[in-house]
């Protein structure tokens, strides 16, 4: 079982049941399955999620990016901190980055006072940050590699040469 | 005096294409997933399209040479070393609107009035016209699903192709998906060499071959004196709709077809050549990763054939499949299907002899679609 090619399918649609793997990998459904285990088991496949267009969901969805800086001591590394920052609900993804500023947040709420609130009490007060740029989403093109928006009609003839 | 009257026998004796009439079918019922579609369903790579519409903005619409331009000819010259094929850009490449005006332009060019033109079946539909439009004579030489619609020196044989004056080849083969290895196009280039024949080789699909590399008869001894190739752009870089092809063969043969090309078409269009340049400059991971994704879906389409009880055997090549009907009539299978599940197909005797009592099913559809087509297709075998 060839595990990149799993991995490969499941990046593209993991809601595909397992025989259907099986049949576009060539494989065994009972292989694909027990891959698919291992690949859970060792915490190479941390989860499945919808990718959502907001836009279409009644419901109102705030989301920002922020960047994050801080100072590190000769006791407190990237790591600690992270994991403290990882800790909130409100992060959605928190990832170190080279470049201008240290940490890459994404944070999600239900009003921008909401995050503005939960920047500036609860990740701006840490002894390590020295400062926080939080730019709100205004809208999104492209999720996952998946475009959002109306997509293009199948406008080929239904039957041709 | 009505003009219908004096439409030119040649035309008139070509019978109305059969998927003309399925194509009608299909387009008066709704909802229909179609499985009949010899395109890709992605669009273009987008750096192709960008350099298309970078050449509009810098008002780059005028004619080309005839040939094509000359970075586009290098950049085929180059591309095509990966199938072991060597082109001077200079003197021994042709771009054309489509491969399919390289096929037309080598029917006018080579075939003379009764020039017998051996065409394996099934086969893509334009051959035996392209023929009969030049003057030719065609000669079906039937394939079968026992050799995997593989050619080889007897069916040749067994079709009196020894006596014709040029063979058509398509590999990997629309509508059947079949492929021929080194081994196998070296026993038909034998033949070839023995009976004196010139060889038409379509290579559209080239690059989408799943389970090996591309192999071309023009490698083989003796054969590239005798060769034209065509390849394009239409499938590989789904660029169908850009018109954009190519034809590669000895000074000689591509000096006949350039001088009704001149006249004909004066030069492919421009735009599209732009967007080929940027393709083969730097499309090589969009093309894989498409040959990948069908690769998947080819997988998943035979395996559900199978599981269904329907004879289907393994198409390693283009985007077709090739199954074979439970009760042998496929043009009824294919009219029931559409009519009860809304699944258009099209049906094996289409494409001629050999053919009948098979479906050509395209995958160069969604995975989704493709998943509800082959439930529709179940319900219908079992219903």
């Amino acid at each position: 079982m060839d595990k990149q090619s799993l991995l490969d399918l499941l990046r593209r649609d993991a809601r595909e049941s397992v025989d259907d793997m099986a049949r576009q990998l060539g494989a065994d459904a009972d292989a694909v399955a027990a891959a698919l285990e291992e690949l859970e088991d060792d915490g190479v496949v941390r989860g499945y999620q919808a990718v959502v267009d907001w836009n279409k969901v009644d419901e109102e969805v705030v989301r920002a990016q922020v960047e994050v800086d801080v100072e590190l001591d000769r006791d407190t590394g990237y790591d600690q901190i992270a994991r403290r920052i990882a800790r909130f609900p409100e992060v959605g993804t928190l990832r170190l980055v080279s470049g201008d500023y240290d940490f890459f947040i994404e944070v999600e709420g239900d009003s921008m006072q909401g995050i503005s609130k939960f920047i500036s009490e609860r990740i701006a007060p840490l002894p390590e940050v020295t400062k926080t740029v939080t730019h709100f989403v205004m809208d999104s093109y492209k999720e996952e590699g998946i475009e959002l928006g109306d997509g293009d009609d199948d406008d080929r003839l239904s039957v041709s040469p | 005096m009505t003009i219908g009257d004096h439409v030119a026998d040649r035309v008139e004796q070509v019978p109305p294409s059969g998927i003309r009439r399925f194509f009608e079918l299909a387009e008066e019922m709704d909802d229909v997933i179609s499985l009949g579609v010899g395109e890709p369903d992605f669009s273009a790579p987008w750096a192709a399209r960008t350099a298309a519409i970078d050449s509009l903005e810098r008002g780059k619409t005028s004619y080309t040479s005839n040939r094509g331009m000359r970075e586009l000819r290098e950049a085929i010259s180059e591309r095509v070393t990966r199938y072991g094929q060597e082109y001077d850009p200079d003197s021994e490449i042709l771009v054309t609107t489509g491969a399919s005006e390289a096929v037309d332009l080598a029917f006018r060019a080579f075939v003379e009035d009764g020039d017998v033109v051996a065409i394996p079946q099934p086969s893509y539909i334009s051959y035996t016209p392209g023929a009969l439009f030049a003057g030719g004579d065609p000669l079906p030489v039937p394939t079968s699903a026992e050799d995997e619609f593989k050619l080889t020196p007897e069916a040749l044989e067994a079709a009196g192709a020894d006596e014709a004056d040029v063979l058509v080849l398509c590999y990997p083969n629309n509508p059947t998906g079949a492929v021929m290895t080194e081994d196998e196009l070296a026993a038909v280039a034998e033949f070839v060499e023995e009976h004196d024949l010139v060889v038409f080789s379509d290579e559209i699909y080239a690059d989408l071959r799943y389970e090996d590399s591309h192999a071309s008869i023009v490698t083989h001894p003796g054969m590239r004196e005798r060769t034209v190739v065509f390849n394009g752009f239409s499938k590989a870089y789904a660029m169908t709709g850009l018109r954009l092809g190519y034809a590669m063969g000895p000074p000689e043969a591509i000096d006949a077809m350039n001088k009704i090309h001149q006249y004909g078409m004066l030069s492919a269009p421009t735009t599209a050549q732009y967007a080929a340049i940027e393709a083969l400059r730097s499309c090589d991971d969009e093309v894989e990763e498409m040959r990948r994704e069908y690769d998947r879906r080819r997988r998943f389409v035979i395996s559900r054939f199978r599981e269904m009880g329907m004879d289907c055997f393994e198409a390693k090549g283009a985007f077709y499949v090739f199954p074979e009907v439970p009760d042998g009539d496929d043009e009824a299978f294919a009219e029931g299907l559409l009519e009860a599940q809304n699944v258009a197909l099209v049906p094996g005797s289409v494409f001629g002899e050999g053919g009948e009592g098979h479906l050509r099913v395209s995958y160069a559809t969604s995975m989704r679609e493709l998943r509800e087509a082959m439930d529709r297709i179940e319900a219908y075998v079992n219903g």
